[in-house]
């Protein structure tokens, strides 16, 4: 009885050990700070993030949201323990890096909703096709009257109103994830303009942030614009729906694109758009927001804190991401976030097992 | 023979007043310790302003350097700013910012140089005061907040205003631009002028104000109505001063970034009419700085920064040689 005891005793001790080391949200040997600069779409997420892992486990963050570009040059310069970035890194930005290779681990998505304002049509009436989207940002089609418009939606009444497309101004992932989805679906698109965080739009007015353009699309009648989906629902503009790969016409919303990301053939280097997702249920214009880490770190107890905040981030830190607006990982995006983190090395060892 | 100050009469305090001596020589009439030391330290900064300035200069010739080694002049005529490609040309952005402020000129001289000369002629001493706070106020208002309003109250005014104008006057070529955005050169000129009309108006005021009133007095005793003693006495009288103000004034429309991001339309091709959206430097440096993403594209960034010093210093050395011109070369620099 004694030694039965004593075995369970041992076993729920081993399985309880195993446990907490598999899934340790706070590092008992890392560093208590931690620095890291980049992307600005996700930085309210990130923000409460890190005030929550503070509380947690005592590591303080500091997070400083300059912009994808900036956050990818201090990594470079490896003056930041981590970067951000809604875009995924060039080869020419990759070969600059200063301590190898870095890995793209998602943290949360994001969707952008299509916004438009044509007096007489309301919010998740109007439905679009991918290439008449990319027409109307090409200035190809000028008019809302345009027959292919009418055709898509024979229930509503057009004006006869000139187009007035609005893109950003600045420099933003959001734009990113826009302008790889058009380049996925057209390809004039591709050709002319391409995708980056900021391109050569052929019109017509740019906005200075989010808010810069729901603001313009607000005003100006017959806009047509995309914005981060919580800007679109906070500031009450109807939104488009969009056609999807399956063929369905998908609303904007955290659910769709989350579905977006949960595909069966993600690449184990996370470096992909999930713009025009295969998943039925999935909204198309649907992106990533990445955490840049470097793969082969050198001082072991902050590559140990490193690899803790980014696991705990894709796991319980997720659960800030809907009230906030974000869209959390969800199944197989999750798994890979995973194996990326655990892939974090000091010495050529693993630094989570 | 070198005067000592007579406080160091020990051998320390004599070799430390010759080792100043070297540094501050004595200057004429000024041999005394106070007036050399305030006279090196007042050198001293106005020297180092003018380092800064060079300093500047070079950091932005550094910065610059791979654009200006890969696109060379054509930088300065080129149309496209295309960050996919790497192909950045500042034409647009400049033409923007020139006539943006040209228009704000047009617009804010006259109703500052009214306001000026009304305070300083037409109202009574005691009132100058009280009129002049609320103008002062508007001077000292953040940009960003100018900016903010603007988007929100002033561009749909504008708005209004413009699609009155092309129903009316579509014909004119300046008003065939799309009238319904709102943004554009239009906005971005108006809230330029009010921006500059303080700036223009307080100094303006105070050049007025230095007028000698025996001059206006002299021509009002010739049977000169209060007008004309204003327009042919006190206005040549004031005319360098007067435009020192008006270059102070261009020289803030030039450089001014927050307002005219937000309302000037950030646009890329070159406007060819007033309704047009179009980007000033200074919003196309501002809006894209954060996120660039390679060298060449912050270089070219930094490369539009130059062009924009450059055009700024061009107008002031411009203005201060009209200034000579018109003074005769009787007054050297702004006075």
């Amino acid at each position: 009885m004694k030694v039965k005891g004593f075995s369970i005793l041992v076993a729920a001790t081993v399985l309880l050990l195993s446990g907490t080391t598999a899934m340790a949200a706070c590092p008992s040997k890392g560093v208590k700070e931690l620095t890291g600069a980049g992307a600005t779409f996700p930085y309210p997420l990130y923000s409460k993030m890190f005030d929550a892992y503070n509380k947690l486990c005592g590591v303080r963050v500091n997070y400083q949201s300059i912009g994808s570009g900036g956050g990818i040059r201090q990594l470079q310069q490896m003056t930041v323990d981590f970067g951000g970035t809604d875009g995924i890194m060039t080869e020419k930005q990759k070969q600059e890096a200063k301590g190898g290779e870095i890995m793209h681990i998602p943290a949360v998505a994001g969707a952008v909703a299509v916004v438009y304002n044509i007096p007489g049509v309301g919010k998740g009436q109007m439905k679009l096709t991918p290439d008449v989207l990319a027409d109307i940002y090409l200035k190809k089609i000028k008019d809302w009257n345009d027959g292919r418009i009418k055709a898509l939606n024979p229930g509503l009444k057009f004006p006869s109103q000139d187009i007035a497309v609005i893109h950003r101004s600045d420099g933003s992932g959001t734009t990113f994830i826009f302008t790889s989805y058009l380049s996925k679906v057209s390809q004039e698109w591709k050709d002319k303009v391409g995708f980056s965080t900021s391109v050569n739009w052929p019109g017509d007015v740019g906005g200075k942030g989010n808010e810069g353009v729901a603001n313009s699309v607000k005003q100006i009648p017959g806009a047509i614009g995309y914005v981060e989906l919580a800007y679109a629902e906070q500031n009450k503009i109807p939104y488009a729906l969009l056609r999807n790969k399956a063929g369905k016409f998908m609303e904007p919303s955290l659910d769709s694109a989350a579905k977006a990301a949960d595909v069966a053939n993600l690449p184990d280097h996370m470096e992909v758009m999930v713009t025009d997702s295969e998943n039925p249920e999935a909204y198309p214009i649907t992106g990533f927001t990445w955490l840049l880490v470097y793969t082969n770190q050198t001082d072991a107890a902050k590559a140990d804190s490193v690899a803790q905040l980014v696991w705990w981030m894709v796991h319980d830190g997720q659960k800030y991401a809907k009230s906030l607006g974000y869209a959390p990982l969800e199944g197989a995006a999750v798994k890979k976030a995973e194996k990326l983190v655990k892939s974090i090395k000091v010495g050529g060892k693993p630094v989570l097992n | 023979m070198k005067n000592e100050p007579h406080a160091m009469s020990r051998s320390s305090g004599r070799f430390f007043s010759t080792v100043l001596d070297v540094l501050i020589p004595p200057q004429a009439g000024s041999v005394r310790w106070g007036d050399r030391v305030f006279h090196f330290l007042a050198r001293g900064t106005a020297l180092f302003v003018i380092f800064l300035a060079i300093l500047l200069a070079g950091d932005l010739l550094r910065g610059s350097w791979e654009a200006i080694r890969h696109f060379g002049p054509r930088f300065l005529i080129g149309t496209t700013w295309d960050p996919v490609t790497g192909e950045f040309g500042t034409l647009p952005p400049a033409v923007g910012t020139l006539i943006k402020s040209v228009l704000s000129l047009i617009i804010a001289v006259p109703i500052s140089m009214g306001s000026a000369i009304f305070i300083a002629f037409y109202i009574p001493k005691s009132l100058r005061a009280f009129i002049s706070y609320p103008i002062e106020l508007l001077a000292g208002i953040p940009s960003i907040i100018f900016g903010l309003w603007g988007l929100f109250i002033m561009v749909p005014m504008i708005r209004v205003l413009q699609v009155w104008l092309k129903a009316n006057f579509g014909w004119f070529p300046l008003f065939a631009g799309p009238a319904v955005y709102g943004v554009g050169v239009l906005a971005g000129g108006v809230i330029l002028a009010i921006m500059i009309t303080p700036i223009i108006t307080a100094i303006s005021r105070d050049i007025l104000l230095s007028v000698p009133r025996t001059q206006i007095e002299a021509m009002l005793a010739l049977g000169a109505t209060k007008w004309e003693a204003i327009w042919k006495v006190a206005l040549p009288y004031a005319r360098t001063g007067l435009i020192g103000a008006v270059i102070l004034g261009l020289g803030r429309s030039i450089g001014e970034t927050m307002a005219v991001t937000m309302v000037g339309g950030n646009n890329f091709d070159l406007p060819t009419s007033l309704f047009d959206p179009v980007h000033s430097m200074a919003s196309l440096i501002a809006n894209e700085f954060a996120e660039a993403t390679y060298n060449l594209y912050v270089s070219s960034l930094i490369y539009v920064g130059l062009v924009l010093f450059c055009i700024t210093f061009l107008i002031s050395l411009l203005a201060q040689l009209l200034i000579w011109r018109l003074s005769k070369g009787r007054i050297a620099i702004l006075e």
